[in-house]
């Protein structure tokens, strides 16, 4: 297993651009974040928490409280838009009216609301990245991470995207970006953290 | 904008906190939705569906339409008319009189509930009827039988207690010999023993293997929906909620199977009910089938779908832990 040798912890309310070389640990970072995997050594702080004293049991509550968009956008494809961005609502036992408020709420956020019907092989490769950034909001989380939002993108969409990430930022969410993009992430003016075989390269402070 | 956004979240906040009545309502929601969902996917499969039906439908029917031609044979022998009756032969040469006398002691004996003579020439009669021998019994000289009361003990008597009866009877000056012809019926019943234990055995082997055929069912079911499961685990899904779907999927094919099973029963029953009735017509009973009725019926649905969930929770908590996303 490799290792994040170094990290930052992380405070609420604030931007970082994770970036480094495809190897670097960003990846590793997001998983111990997501506890898809325990650190070896020290420890990780989410929002005051130890992940550490997270038993396996409470692992999907802890999740349910970060939302991650994926690179490859891991949407389900027999669903249609809305059920995939109801997901995680579901998961957390919200009430039926709530979700169809809610889930609309996120898609008009992301632009397909008049996509709701369409099945996610309909859309486009832009169309299924906001699908999947619309699921990672719609449950109103602390905490957004993205690996590698904006991988399979062109440039425009790309900006989009990051446009989309901003403005929850500004309503208070914080975001954490793994992105090798270092144009794209240098252009926002926010914190980067430059990752290098596992140890912080640069960012440590602000 | 952003204080707009901002009391939005607050208020977001607020209706995302969950009361216990919230959470049971949600639990009971997902119940419904998986119960939903599974049935559909269940049926949006008719051909595999039917085939898994099929296969925990034989698997139920045999035992238990075993069981039930058991029941209709122990009725048999139980609804047989005075199945431990005792025959007593009289000596030769008793007189008429002494046997209706004797008739009448015995039918006041507490033990006894019917008696019934039948005297040789009655029983030369019958049975130059019955047997055909017409013509040898006319070249006999004299009636070979010997005068028969038919003893029928009281219905509450046990089996010691008929053979007591028997013996008291037999030291009877005027009767020859008591038969009880118990024998065959004691034999009859410990086959029927036997025969119940075997159905039971063999019921056994097919559970284990309706439970084996579901769970690789399920386990084929989990594998299809890998992709989904880890998105589901990647969004905060707990191992309840992506085990519920599969549970109830179990479940489906466990009370279709058992539906299929009492169709099965029911339709093997009507096709043998035609020349049983000729058969039992012939030997001039009443008997008819008795079928699995609708509490065997139900319960034979109840036990698919319990083997059912059973089937499906031996699959998921062997597979659905194994996957976890990577």
């Amino acid at each position: 297993m490799r290792c994040v040798k170094s990290a930052s912890t992380l405070i609420a309310k604030n931007w970082f651009s994770l970036t480094g070389h495809s190897g670097a640990g960003k990846s590793t970072l997001l998983r111990l974040l997501m506890l898809m995997e325990r650190p070896t050594r020290g420890q990780v702080i989410v929002d005051g928490q130890d992940l550490a004293a997270v038993r396996s049991r409470a692992i999907p509550k802890h999740r349910r409280n970060i939302g991650v968009v994926f690179q490859n956008h891991q949407l389900l494809f027999d669903r249609t838009v809305f059920d995939n961005v109801a997901l995680p609502l579901i998961i957390g036992g919200y009430e039926h009216r709530e979700i169809g408020r809610r889930v609309r709420a996120a898609l008009d956020k992301v632009g397909l609301l008049n996509r709701e019907g369409a099945m996610p092989i309909a859309l486009s490769g832009g169309e299924q990245q906001r699908v999947g950034i619309a699921r990672a909001v719609v449950g109103k989380p602390k905490i957004l991470l993205a690996d590698e939002p904006t991988g399979n993108l062109d440039p425009n969409l790309s900006a989009e995207v990051m446009n989309l990430f901003e403005q929850f930022n500004q309503v208070g969410v914080t975001v954490l970006i793994a992105s090798h993009d270092l144009v794209l992430i240098s252009r926002l003016h926010h914190r980067i953290i430059t990752l290098r075989q596992g140890c912080l390269v640069s960012g440590n402070s602000q | 904008m952003g204080r707009k956004e901002a009391q939005r979240r607050k208020d977001g906040a607020r209706t995302s906190k969950t009361t216990l009545l919230d959470q049971l309502n949600a639990w009971l929601q997902h119940h419904r939705l998986s119960a939903a969902d599974s049935l559909v996917r269940v049926l949006d499969n008719p051909g595999s569906s039917l085939l898994t039906w099929l296969v925990i439908g034989t698997a139920l029917a045999l035992p238990v339409g075993l069981n039930v031609a058991l029941d209709n044979v122990s009725k048999v022998s139980t609804g047989w008319e005075s199945p431990a009756q005792i025959s007593l032969f009289l000596q030769n040469g008793v007189a008429d009189d002494r046997a209706k006398q004797l008739l009448a002691e015995l039918s006041a004996r507490e033990d006894v509930r019917e008696t019934r003579f039948i005297s040789r020439e009655e029983a030369l009669d019958e049975f130059r009827d019955l047997s055909g021998f017409a013509d040898v019994l006319a070249n006999l000289d004299e009636n070979p039988l010997p005068d028969l009361i038919l003893v029928t003990p009281k219905p509450t008597l046990d089996e010691p207690a008929v053979s007591a009866l028997r013996a008291a009877l037999e030291q009877n000056a005027d009767v020859a010999e008591a038969v009880l012809d118990m024998a065959w019926l004691q034999r009859l019943n410990s086959l029927m023993e036997l025969s119940r234990r075997v159905v039971l055995a063999v019921g056994g082997l097919l559970v284990v293997g309706v439970l084996l055929i579901l769970g690789n069912t399920i386990r084929l079911a989990i594998e299809s929906r890998r992709d989904e499961i880890l998105i589901v685990k990647l969004v905060g899904g707990s191992n309840g909620f992506v085990r519920r779907p599969f549970l109830y999927t179990g479940l489906w094919y466990g009370v279709g199977g058992g539906v299929l099973a009492a169709l099965l029963v029911s339709a093997a029953l009507w096709y043998l009910e035609e020349p049983i009735g000729e058969l039992a017509m012939l030997y001039e009973s009443a008997f008819y089938l008795t079928g699995l009725g609708i509490m065997g019926a139900l319960n034979l649905i109840i036990l698919g779908g319990i083997l059912g969930l059973a089937g499906a929770w031996l699959a998921v908590s062997r597979h659905l832990v194994h996957i976890e996303p990577q």
